[in-house]
């Protein structure tokens, strides 16, 4: 039986991961290559790096990144931020990444969806979704809004067709953030993860708000995600990836346990 | 030397850089005449059956590998590779090189799990796999490990002898199977951890 999968998040920026980690034993690392390490040591099923460099130009410090990542971790991880079109896909894919992930750049742009997916395989290409509930309106027939911008410039297309939309242009897995729940740590934004699970058949991973384990037992349950992005809950150190999976695995919830 | 086959079928930086981190020499190559001299190969590969076996017979690499095989040399099939060594593939309505008799098989629409819940289609993320027989590649590898997997078709041998290892995904399917000096793994076992790297050191030491 396929496990669901507990996904630690990355934000690097000019190759630093923006928040330092403070681990159980109290070391702050703020090198992502050596987060990235101790997660796959630890049990995470798969890691996502979001590259929120703001210039152009120190871009490609990513692309070194994503080459030590790649030396020394082997499971899965994805890279978003900043993809604006194929050339930069090959260049993190090359440098070893399984994935990328694309966000505002196919909202503008959703062709670039289709020309990754026909150049890479829909298996690497994760459409990242950010959206806000802003009610039923006419264009917002599921009264959930794709925004971009970090949540500040709303464009008027329903996240519900729009998943669905990227799916038929050939996203092979979709990561749902929710603006309203990110940062909370009050619980996934489960009405919103049940809706675009159940409407797709491509794997969704559920984004923004955990605060506790309970929180990825519900979004896992009753969200039907596939998977969990977690951040500020382990980068601090109050719980570990194994406490995670151990209170999953005691919820019913089928994680991998062995690493 | 280990030669990792290069086909125009996906990324090999993976399989690479874990066969480097084990600490084996082996080269990346599409050349026929550079995999028939290698000691040992790895046939990875991600996309579709149709265009794979397309790019590997215009490099003469399906006889170079079938040749290697009937000389007795390990290979390792990953994926793609491991759907491209059985008889027929039925993604692309493909006919593949035919070390391991049986069929490639679509997982059906609409499978479920045995808890009734909807599975999607590709199968993708970390399962474990059931042992049938034990192999000295699985040697050290446990029913409690898991594989990462992304894939949408399914190894079916027609000969059981030749099922090393089944995964249950709404059905149990063959993700694991083997064959003489032939070795193959339906799941990525470059992207699958700890036990995903003892199979690949496994094989790197195998001698059938």
């Amino acid at each position: 039986m396929l496990s669901k999968r507990i996904i630690p998040c990355l934000d690097v920026r000019e190759g630093k991961t923006t928040k330092g980690v403070k681990f159980k034993n109290n070391v702050d690392i703020g090198d992502p290559v050596e987060m990235a390490r101790f997660y796959y040591e630890t049990g995470a099923d798969e890691i996502v790096f979001y590259d929120i460099t703001a210039s152009s130009e120190k871009r490609d410090i990513m692309i070194d990144v994503v080459k030590r990542v790649a030396d020394a971790i082997f499971i899965p991880f994805s890279v978003g931020g900043g993809i604006r079109n194929v050339d930069d896909m090959r260049k993190a894919l090359l440098a070893g990444a399984e994935k990328i992930s694309v966000n505002s750049a196919a909202v503008k742009n959703p062709g670039i969806i289709s020309k990754g997916a026909e150049a890479f395989g829909s298996q690497c290409i994760v459409l990242g979704m950010d959206v806000k509930h802003v009610g039923k309106k006419e264009n917002i027939p599921s009264g959930y809004e794709i925004v971009i911008n970090g949540g500040r410039t709303y464009m008027g297309i329903d996240a519900l067709k729009w998943a669905i939309e990227a799916q038929e242009l050939g996203a092979g897995e979709i990561c749902l953030n929710s603006i309203d729940a990110d940062g909370t740590k009050e619980g996934y934004e489960l009405k919103l993860t049940s809706l675009i699970s159940e409407n797709v058949e491509i794997p969704v991973i559920a984004s923004g708000g955990a605060g506790r384990p309970e929180h990825l037992v519900d979004v896992l349950k009753k969200g039907k995600a596939d998977a969990a992005l977690i951040a500020s809950m382990i980068h601090y150190g109050s719980y570990t990836i194994s406490d995670i999976k151990s209170y999953l695995d005691a919820g019913g919830v089928k994680v991998r346990k062995s690493w | 030397m280990i030669a990792i086959v290069d086909y125009d079928a996906g990324n090999l930086t993976s399989v690479a850089r874990a066969v480097k981190h084990l600490g084996f020499q082996f080269s990346v190559t599409s050349d026929s005449g550079e995999i028939s001299k290698a000691d040992r190969i790895i046939f990875p590969g991600v996309g579709a059956a149709g265009s794979a076996m397309a790019s590997l017979k215009r490099l003469g690499i399906d006889v170079a590998i079938k040749d290697a095989f009937h000389i007795g040399k390990p290979i390792l099939g990953i994926c793609l590779g491991t759907q491209i060594i059985m008889g027929h593939s039925d993604e692309n309505d493909t006919p593949c090189i035919g070390m391991i008799n049986g069929y490639v098989r679509a997982f059906k629409t609409n499978i479920k799990s045995k808890n009734g819940s909807r599975l999607k289609i590709p199968h993708m993320g970390w399962n474990s796999i059931r042992i049938n027989k034990m192999h000295p590649v699985l040697s050290g590898i446990s029913e409690d490990d898991e594989f990462y997997f992304v894939h949408g078709f399914y190894p079916d041998p027609e000969n059981p002898e030749h099922v090393i290892g089944t995964t249950d995904y709404g059905i149990s399917f063959a993700s694991v199977v083997g064959h003489k000096n032939l070795f193959a793994t339906q799941f990525h076992l470059e992207k699958s951890g700890k036990p995903g790297l003892k199979m690949l050191d496994n094989f790197c030491k195998w001698s059938p």
